[in-house]
């Protein structure tokens, strides 16, 4: 049966990276969500769905993106869901696990002392969850299998 | 052209005024500056607040060298199109970001051989004076190691 994958992330860096995970999912129905409409271009053959921005900063912004994300699972029902960070892929693994999906945290290579918050907080909703430095793996998680770079 | 890059986030006026400094001085007007929504006015060089992706990314492609903060998004643009880079750390001492984890990314890409790093102004200033003959340090692919992506496709296909 084809997978359904709802890869999401940040602008910036953080999808920057999302991009050079996406060849993993060839085969795979796939879905990219982000915050602005130039990163469809990303991955010409997925769908894209756009998706407000939020930091932990604006608590008002969180509330809307997080709303916009769970619509967004209700509507895909995807089997995985992967992100890179940051705030929005909280809220996607976290709610991902809600519709069924098995989920992938990818904390961000510039985590290179201690895992993002996000990524720390986001442990215990991660099927597959990943830092790109292996001097910050650990018995329980997170683990280490390579970084976006090649 | 000489395209510099504070990222999508905040301004970062101590990078965009040394280098701003340094093109007035040397007479540079090939220098192209994305500054953050706020940044202090630059005198010299040409500057805008903000670029869509797509804009980011014709930049990077048309760009001779470039400078940056120590963001991935700049650190693999730069790499991935075989460019230059000369990164220069956000300091949160300084209330340039929320932590400091910019100095911890520039050291390790810098021991890593793969980007100029420049920890303040005046290491920035010695690396800017040779930018002409700057090498990329390390060109990547467009995609991320095949350890990790086997590793993701096997989760996700073979559960």
């Amino acid at each position: 049966m084809t997978q359904k994958v709802l890869a999401l992330a940040s602008p910036g860096g953080h999808f920057v990276q999302l991009t050079r995970l996406l060849p993993a999912f060839d085969g795979a129905d796939l879905v990219v969500a982000s915050t602005h409409p130039d990163y469809a271009s990303a991955a010409p053959s997925a769908r894209f769905a756009l998706i407000p921005d939020a930091t932990r900063w604006d608590k008002l912004a969180l509330v809307r993106c997080a709303w916009r994300i769970l619509r967004l699972l209700l509507r895909e029902r995807p089997d995985v869901v992967i992100s890179t960070g940051a705030a929005p892929g909280y809220f996607a693994l976290r709610m991902g696990k809600w519709v069924g999906a098995r989920t992938i945290w990818v904390d961000s290579i510039a985590n290179v002392e201690e895992l993002s918050l996000s990524g720390a907080k986001v442990g215990k909703f991660a099927d597959l969850w990943l830092t790109q430095w292996e001097h910050l793996a650990a018995p329980g998680g997170p683990g280490y299998a390579g970084s976006v770079l090649s | 052209m000489i395209f510099v890059t504070v990222g999508t986030q905040i301004p970062f006026d101590r990078l965009i005024g040394a280098v701003d400094s340094w093109a007035a001085s040397v007479g540079r007007d090939d220098v192209f500056a994305q500054v953050g929504e706020g940044a202090k006015p630059t005198r010299h060089i040409r500057s805008v607040p903000s670029l869509a992706p797509g804009d980011f990314g014709s930049r990077f492609a048309k760009a001779d060298a470039i400078v940056g903060h120590a963001g991935m998004g700049t650190i693999l643009g730069a790499l991935q199109h075989g460019k230059p880079l000369i990164v220069m750390p956000r300091r949160a001492s300084l209330g340039e970001h929320r932590n400091e984890h910019q100095l911890a990314t520039a050291r390790r890409f810098r021991e890593r051989g793969l980007v100029h790093v420049a920890m303040d102004e005046e290491e920035l200033a010695v690396l800017l004076a040779r930018i002409d003959s700057l090498e990329c340090l390390g060109r990547i692919g467009d995609r991320a190691s095949e350890e990790l992506l086997s590793t993701l496709r096997k989760f996700t296909f073979e559960g």
